[in-house]
């Protein structure tokens, strides 16, 4: 996600950035680059021409060319401007209403509404420790009813049984009641898919909405929606009043357009995005970090959150202390490769942190992936515990064998050991340079602050070992 | 079912289109030769029509050498965008043939989940069935939530045999089933659900190898087609949809579905100009009979806001 667009702009800035001086022509070059980047990005078409007309006019101002960093200022202006476009604050739902509340979910066909309201309700149960009950309204398309029954089943979110040959509407008024009946504090209702020049279906969807009166109504829009996506979010916000957008399939690689566009275009916040096919891939919307991942500033913040949710406490205290004697071992290595799995796989990894092209682009051309972790780990599964603990100990012999067991390549195996000897030495100057405190504020510099500083790519970035690029390809 | 003849159809959703563009070129003066100024706001609005900038700014080139001695009128404008839009997309408009020995045609149908494939290949079923070709189908859609239930449900309307499994079985060996009896009831025409998949996910996009794979087993010539549907509503990204899907699965061509909204499908220009990939059809609505062939033409008229000719 945003990848291609984060490398056009970098781009620009990086010549930019560059230069001691600025003028007003440079700035002028670079704006229409950052256009076409934006455009090519699937930013909508009149989105783009309000965001480049006020960062030009902000850049060419005269206090920004003559100030001693010309090219930081500019960079900065576009990242306001872009925090600015994608919302400013984190936005959450809005629940706090008589229960039940309900959260009505619109949106075109293929939108990934089902799935989606599965997701809501299966966070909103295990985070918010909410009682929730969702419903299908969609009596339109075959076995739509059913599939947020399945759905629910595997989410462990209770949904409205199904009567056949009920209108919307008359659902709606079922669910609200049970939901009374039976305490639920949330009410989900998953509305069908519909085009929005479909003036049918639209009544249908205001009929819901007034009878039901949700507290949330949120606009399910594909992250890979073209320049339609403004028409989409038009028509939809003026037939009912939505009070939010969730933007599906940000774990495609579409460029993020739709992101862009949304707020602008409907005035409401983002508050969710779908970040793969599991029921648990949803996760709040943060602008600013988003801003960041868009400027090639990588996004440590999310990174960080991601690595304490998922790392076990005991097994990170365990690491910590190995690698403060400056021993780090097969065990632990492959401890860490069951970590950066939990935490989404290496391109979730990847796309958070700056600075490591090199490896998001062995990641797109297929070079890298998550298959190498799992191969890493049958090598290392194949070796004896003693080998294990004392890498010293894989001679040639043994080399064949674990070759063997594996069912990869003693040059395979040769790879592995290199990293493994690369990430102890990068162990080991981590050790002199202080330590796990040391390498925290070094984390901690890069992502406080309103605007990160546009640090060189460092070397030593965690999680990611060294030779990693090297591995990959075959 | 509907008598509307299907370029007004799309003309229904494309008019939203056309109107923004007629609004557009409208405004633009009536010059000899097309300054910068105007070339600009043809440009734009391509882009807004999904066109995508690379292939706008080529129009926009060709456009740019074009001389009008004697003056120009918007609508001469139209025109002359509408002749450069069917230019590419002519040589790319070919029509599905069922000419496959041994029988059945197999056809795989592959593309992004949300993108309209079961309802597309409900749709397909329907025409070759128009055209009197026997049908069969495998729902190979063993990933999503009741997705068999849906392609079931679709199979009883056209009373056309279908091949399923359990909701998480094999996707391959059910191809590989289907394709068996297929071929013992000697039928036409296989057309083989998939499972929604992004393109970026290795794993998903390997199943889809493997399906290859296995429909080559039996039959050397399988799959005969492998068509990639493609909503119209997706921007630029539909091209890296298309690169990634043709390097795996080997796309023989593409459908275009969601033309009756306001999508305007100009990235099928991007597309046809990049890939030249066959377009076999377009979907322009949600019933059996809204499968149409794609006019190159028509599409681009409607595109540019001209009346169907």
């Amino acid at each position: 996600m945003f990848g291609s667009l984060s490398e056009r702009l970098s781009g620009v800035f990086d010549r930019l950035r560059g230069r001691g001086a600025l003028t007003e022509d440079d700035v002028r070059q670079a704006m229409r680059e950052v256009r076409i980047a934006l455009l090519e990005a699937d930013v909508a078409l009149p989105v783009v021409r309000d965001f480049v007309n006020k960062i030009t006019e902000k850049a060419i101002g005269q206090n920004v060319l003559k100030s001693v960093t010309p090219g930081q200022q500019v960079v900065k202006i576009v990242y306001d401007a872009l925090v600015e476009m994608l919302g400013a604050e984190t936005s959450d739902l809005n629940l706090a209403v008589n229960p039940p509340a309900v959260i009505l979910m619109v949106g075109l066909q293929g939108s990934g509404k089902t799935t989606t309201s599965a997701k809501l309700g299966k966070q909103l149960k295990e985070k918010d420790h909410k009682k929730v009950l969702m419903a299908s309204l969609d009596v339109h398309r075959p076995a739509a009813q059913e599939q947020l029954a399945t759905l629910g089943t595997q989410a462990d979110v209770p949904t409205l049984p199904i009567i056949a040959g009920q209108q919307p509407v008359e659902i709606a008024q079922r669910a609200l009641t049970s939901a009374r009946l039976q305490g639920y504090d949330v009410v989900i209702l998953d509305t069908a898919g519909r085009l929005h020049i479909d003036q049918l279906l639209m009544d249908e969807m205001k009929a819901v909405a007034d009878s039901s009166n949700p507290a949330e109504t949120l606009l399910v829009v594909d992250a890979l929606a073209g320049q339609d996506a403004v028409n989409i979010a038009k028509s939809f916000s003026e037939q009912v009043d939505l009070t939010g957008v969730i933007l599906t399939r940000m774990d495609g690689d579409a460029r993020g357009g739709a992101a862009l566009s949304m707020r602008a275009v409907t005035g409401k916040p983002i508050k969710f995005v779908g970040t793969s096919e599991k029921l648990d891939g949803i996760s709040p919307f943060h602008p600013d970090r988003v801003a960041n991942r868009i400027l090639g500033m990588g996004d440590i913040i999310s990174l960080v959150e991601k690595a304490s949710e998922t790392i076990e406490k005991e097994d990170a205290e365990a690491l910590a202390a190995k690698m403060a004697k400056g021993r780090f071992d097969f065990n632990d290595l492959k401890k860490q490769f069951g970590q950066m799995r939990r935490m989404g796989g290496m391109g979730a990894l990847a796309s958070m942190l700056p600075g490591v092209k090199q490896i998001k682009n062995a990641m797109a051309n297929g070079q890298v992936d998550d298959r190498i972790l799992i191969k890493m780990e049958a090598m290392i599964d194949s070796m004896t515990p003693k080998e294990r603990i004392r890498p010293e100990l894989i001679n040639a012999k043994r080399k064949i064998r674990i070759a063997k067991g594996s069912g990869t390549t003693v040059q395979e195996i040769n790879r592995l050991l290199k990293m493994h000897q690369e990430m102890s030495s990068a162990m080991k100057r981590l050790k002199k340079m202080g330590g796990i405190k040391g390498l925290m504020k070094m984390l901690g510099g890069g992502a406080d602050g309103g605007v990160p500083p546009m640090m060189p790519p460092s070397g030593g970035i965690p999680g990611l070992p060294p030779g990693f690029g090297g591995f990959g390809r075959k | 079912m509907s008598d509307t003849p299907w370029y007004k159809k799309i003309g229904f959703g494309l008019k939203r289109t056309s109107e923004r563009l007629t609004e557009n070129l409208s405004s633009i003066a009536l010059k000899a030769a097309l300054d910068d100024e105007t070339l600009d706001e043809i440009e734009e609005t391509l882009i807004a029509c999904d066109l995508g900038p690379g292939t706008a700014g080529r129009i926009r080139e060709r456009l740019a050498t074009e001389r009008f001695p004697q003056g120009v009128t918007e609508l001469e404008v139209r025109e002359v965008v509408a002749q450069e839009i069917t230019k590419i997309l002519e040589p790319v408009a070919k029509p599905i043939e069922i000419d496959a020995f041994p029988r059945p045609q197999v056809v795989l149908v592959i593309g992004v989940n949300g993108s309209g494939k079961t309802t597309t290949i409900a749709k397909l079923a329907h025409w070759f069935q128009e055209l009197d070709y026997e049908v069969m189908l495998v729902a190979g859609d063993t990933f999503r939530a009741a997705a068999i239930g849906q392609l079931k449900v679709w199979a009883d309307r056209l009373e056309i045999p279908i091949i399923s499994g359990a909701e998480g079985a094999d996707a391959a060996s059910l191809v590989f089933q289907g394709v068996k009896e297929g071929t013992a009831q000697g039928t036409d025409t296989l057309i083989v659900d998939t499972a929604g998949r992004l393109q970026n996910k290795s794993g998903l996009m390997d199943e889809l190898a493997k399906i290859r794979k296995v429909l080559g087993r039996l039959n050397p010539a399988a799959p005969h087609n492998v068509i990639l549907v493609l909503d119209a509503t997706n921007g630029q990204n539909a091209l890296s949809q298309i690169e990634v899907f043709k390097e795996i699965a080997g796309v023989s061509g593409i459908i275009m579905t969601k033309l009756d909204g306001t999508a305007r499908g100009g990235i099928m220009v991007a597309a046809a100009e990049k890939y030249g990939l066959p377009i076999h059809a377009i979907g322009v609505g949600e019933s059996m009979d809204d499968l149409r062939p794609f006019d190159p033409e028509a599409v681009a008229r409607a595109i540019v806001g001209l009346p169907h000719k």
